[in-house]
């Protein structure tokens, strides 16, 4: 008998060798359901088809271009006009994407772990049913489970959208450079995607309906939208798509998307070759048999409430990642969860995941690091008098030659007056904020406070020295 | 003593413009003090000068971050066919082009101070200071119009220069160092950097960047007084990368040639034998001497290292005369860093002026060394943990490229940790090879100040995709024997 069953389409390979290495009989059952426009892929999930590792590359991509351009002034010669080929680059993309599909499914069979094709749901307790891509069945029991079925984009619900749009499902492995794009929505997957787009050269507008990246700290979303702004992505701002239409088929196509104000009446057209739409994602909770088994679900988000041991309702059935109600939808939390509930489970730990103060990057054109509280939240939690907030410009040295975007890049950090002045929000937008961050995020794991961080000297000439 | 005191033009003279003296001066000004500065560049014996800032202004750090960027981006050409960017070849670096570019935006540096001290009211003298007695300095200007500036406190801040082999035979005449590099009107075309420093490997370094052949000669090993295993991965990868080295070789000649050419004639120890080759430049880097000489410290008995020459001072900056202090690169046992001269000179002002009692700390310094391949470290290496024998695990990553679309590059990034074996295992130490090495080791460097726990290393989650994030990760310790490689995500 099987001891557990993962239903995954998100990456938790780590978890998975993890339960293997107690010498527990592991299965892993992954299918990913097709784009609205057809797409698939293989073994890893989000982060590795579709998500952070295809999107980090894209924007690496993106970045080489104004090193390109910077590289003149730093004595660097070559012919004036340099275009980007978007083929190359998803090739390659793609190619690194295939031989990590390959590496897990040879890390699963090195570690013993059954690993199936098949889409699983809950038929009854203890049992769940596979269908594999040609319809054949069977069904599977385990003493435990583990759901791990991640998101998927969101559609608007608009005639056109599942049609003639393309999500970032379907961005990554596009087999022909989108043009002229609009992107819809204001999430971190809206601006990273525009952002790169942008960077390689493409016409790129941004629908946004209200605020920009709702849920981090707006003084710097604001931020980040006047460098994108000031670096020719057009923003078109409380207005929403309600219909796509196409002009004309083809590789890219010729599409027409009406849009109207959320502000009163006013209708707007405008012609694109791609329409991306990055409005949201939702749980794939919905059809995979949970209310067959019990597991409760947020009725409204589909996502699943679980304790501090990321344990569902039902005692033998447990949950991460994406999926988790009020948690993070980060790899590495997930992978975190994973590791440690198997840890838990097998070799008598008792560390819990800790979800509090996990760091962040948004990989935009300027990007952005962050870690623990927003100023707005400090404030709300806190009250503004109790806290305290030092902020700074800087200009990153190599960014003194080429003479561009002075005063653009900005740090600040929060602190809290009542607590010794703990430092409990960390914010810093410039060039490799996930590298600066990261160790930040290790001290503040630690308590760090305000008086320990103006004791930390510097390493010069580096960014982050503005923070300490 | 009151008249002294009375009769003492500034309550403080910092001689020597650089990060520590200017820091301090400008601190000092804030707290309503009467503040000097004494700055003077000796020209090199190539004849290479520069203005107000320091080492670290014109002929350090950042002419040096500038030049390691310019062959960053040499790299970044390469990759950038890789990821759909249509480059035609051949791509060309101009010298020239780069050398006016960092020489023009050190120049706005030289300016900036000066118009800082303007603002904070400090008085510049652009003059070479020694001592008369122990409240006054006699400044002379390059024309040699001396005067003369007494203050109650006197901060000795006047850094470190090149050193020179001089029992070398045409070392002093033909060869140039890091002084004259940056200046450099011309490219410095086929080149050989001597010496195992950072200086050395960071220059050799962006040399090879940006083209140029350029080799490198050490007597023994790479970056003494750094981990010596990160010190081979960083020679390693600068042999992949391009860059000539002529190991336990020492150079016993340089001669001019019609050409004008410079032979150099070489002793290999390993072979027991002699060598020689022609290059473009030869540029000495085998440590610099603190700046002395002109000062006249035994006039008022301040009190230097025999072997080093570099001043004494205590837990305070103090020297051996109550008044004088030194902070930066010419004091004994310290850093030179630029970031703690600077640390050291606002400190000393506020104890001084600022009824402060904060004493400077020098322990956990965090640095990074701009070689191609960029090593950042704070805390002690494998080696140093030995010697306090201390029972400490050595954690460690070897990830290899994560520049994961150009297969022809095959490069090993390194995380290490090392912390105590004991319970709480405090982190002592974190060394990291990569990218960006110092934006990594930054934050990491405050988490050790505030006494990070392998533990708490090991809670905090990950920021993804970045380097960084494998530090969260580490788990595979050296005592265990097992292979620390890692293939792919």
């Amino acid at each position: 008998m099987t001891v557990w069953l993962f239903l995954c389409k998100s990456f938790i390979i780590t978890k998975l060798k993890e339960a293997a290495k107690y010498e527990k009989k592991v299965m892993v059952l992954d299918f990913v359901t097709p784009t609205p426009l057809g797409n698939s892929w293989g073994l890893g999930g989000t982060c590795v088809n579709v998500g952070c590792i295809p999107k980090k590359l894209m924007h690496q991509a993106a970045l080489l271009g104004q090193a390109l351009e910077d590289s003149r002034k730093f004595g660097w010669q070559f012919t004036e006009e340099v275009k980007h080929n978007w083929m190359t680059m998803t090739e390659s993309v793609q190619n690194y994407i295939g031989s990590l599909n390959w590496g897990y499914r040879v890390a699963l069979r090195e570690k013993k772990v059954t690993y199936e094709n098949a889409y699983g749901e809950f038929v009854g307790p203890h049992t769940v049913k596979a269908t594999n891509k040609r319809g054949v069945e069977k069904l599977y029991t385990a003493e435990r489970f583990l759901i791990a079925t991640g998101e998927r984009p969101r559609y608007l619900g608009i005639p056109g959208d599942k049609e003639y749009c393309i999500s970032s499902d379907d961005l990554f492995s596009l087999p022909y450079c989108p043009g002229k794009t609009l992107v819809v929505g204001a999430s971190y997957v809206a601006l990273e995607c525009a952002g790169f787009l942008a960077g390689l050269g493409l016409d790129v507008t941004v629908m946004v309906r209200s605020i920009l990246l709702r849920g981090f700290d707006q003084d710097i979303a604001n931020k980040i939208g006047e460098y994108m702004e000031g670096h020719g992505i057009n923003f078109i701002r409380e207005f929403v798509p309600i219909k796509v239409e196409q002009i004309e088929e083809g590789t890219p196509g010729r599409l027409k998307v009406i849009a109207k104000s959320t502000k009163g009446n006013q209708i707007i057209e405008g012609e694109y070759n791609t329409v991306l739409l990055a409005i949201g994602r939702d749980s794939c909770t919905r059809k995979i048999g949970l209310d067959k088994v019990g597991v409760q679900i947020n009725e409204k988000t589909g996502k699943i409430p679980v304790n501090d041991e990321e344990q569902t309702n039902v005692p033998y059935i447990y949950a991460v990642g994406d999926i988790l109600q009020d948690k993070l939808e980060l790899t590495p939390v997930a992978i975190q969860a994973g590791r440690l509930l198997v840890q838990r489970l097998y070799a008598g730990a008792t560390s819990k995941c800790d979800y509090v103060n996990v760091p962040t990057t948004v990989f935009t054109p300027l990007e952005y690091g962050a870690c623990g509280y927003s100023e707005e939240t400090a404030v709300e939690k806190f009250g503004e008098e109790n806290i305290e907030v030092y902020h700074s410009h800087f200009w990153p040295l190599e960014w003194t030659v080429p003479s561009r975007d002075n005063n653009k890049c900005y740090a600040k950090i929060i602190c809290n007056i009542q607590d010794n002045e703990r430092v409990i929000g960390f914010h810093v937008l410039g060039p490799n904020a996930g590298e600066v961050t990261q160790g930040f995020a290790a001290a503040i794991k630690c308590g760090m406070t305000k008086e320990q961080l103006d004791s930390t000297i510097g390493i010069h000439p580096v960014c982050a020295e503005v923070c300490v | 003593t009151c008249e002294q005191a009375e009769a003492n033009e500034y309550d403080l003279l910092v001689i020597g413009g650089g990060s520590g003296g200017l820091a301090c001066a400008k601190e000092a000004a804030q707290f309503g003090r009467k503040v000097a500065v004494l700055d003077y560049v000796e020209p090199s014996p190539q004849g290479t000068k520069w203005g107000l800032g320091g080492t670290c202004v014109n002929v350090g750090c950042i002419p040096k971050k500038l030049m390691h960027q310019a062959a960053l981006l040499g790299s970044a050409l390469k990759d950038a066919q890789h990821y759909g960017w249509n480059i035609a070849q051949p791509v060309h670096h101009t010298w020239s082009l780069m050398a006016q570019a960092v020489q023009n935006y050190v120049k706005s540096l030289n300016w900036g101070h000066r118009v800082q001290l303007q603002d904070k009211k400090v008085k510049y003298f652009n003059m070479k200071g020694s001592f008369s007695d122990p409240y006054t300095i006699r400044g002379l200007t390059k024309a040699g119009k001396e005067t003369v500036v007494t203050a109650e406190n006197i901060v000795i801040a006047t850094g470190g220069r090149p050193k020179y082999p001089t029992h070398i035979a045409g070392a002093l005449e033909y060869g140039i160092t890091s002084d004259d590099l940056f200046w450099l009107k011309k490219s410095p075309g086929k080149t050989l950097v001597v010496g195992a420093s950072y200086v050395s490997l960071e220059c050799a370094g962006f040399l090879t960047g940006i083209g140029l052949d350029t080799t490198v000669m050490m007597r023994s090993i790479p970056l003494r007084g750094f981990d010596q295993q990160m010190a081979s991965l960083v020679t390693e990868h600068m042999e992949s990368y391009g860059t000539k080295f002529l190991k336990r070789c020492f150079p016993t000649k340089v001669e001019k040639l019609e050409s004008n050419r410079l032979q150099v004639t070489w002793k290999n120890t390993d072979l027991g034998t002699e060598e020689t080759d022609s290059f473009d430049t030869v540029m000495w880097a085998v440590g610099r001497a603190p700046d002395t000489e002109a000062l006249n410290l035994e006039a008022v008995g301040v009190k230097t290292n025999s072997e080093t020459g570099k001043i004494v001072v205590d837990a305070s900056e103090a020297t051996s005369v109550p008044h004088i202090y030194a902070i930066g690169d010419i004091t004994e046992g310290r850093p030179e860093l630029t970031p703690t001269a600077i640390a050291a000179g606002k400190l000393l002002a506020q104890r001084l002026f600022g009824q402060s009692s904060e004493l400077m700390d020098y322990d956990n310094v965090p640095t990074t060394v701009f070689t191609p391949l960029e090593y950042g470290c704070v805390g002690l290496s494998e080696e140093m943990a030995d010697l306090g024998a201390l029972q400490f695990h050595l954690i460690q990553l070897h990830a290899l490229s994560l520049n994961v679309l150009r297969k022809d590059l095959y490069v090993m990034y390194c995380f290490q940790v090392v912390c105590l074996r004991e319970r709480e295992q405090r982190i002592l130490g974190l060394h990291f090879i990569g990218p960006n090495a110092g934006e990594v080791i930054q934050g990491f460097a405050l988490g050790i100040k505030c006494g990070a726990t392998y533990p708490q290393l090991m809670k905090t989650i990950g920021i993804h995709p970045t380097c960084a994030e494998e530090i969260t990760k580490l788990h595979i310790t050296k005592r265990s024997g097992l292979d620390a490689t890692v293939t792919g995500c």
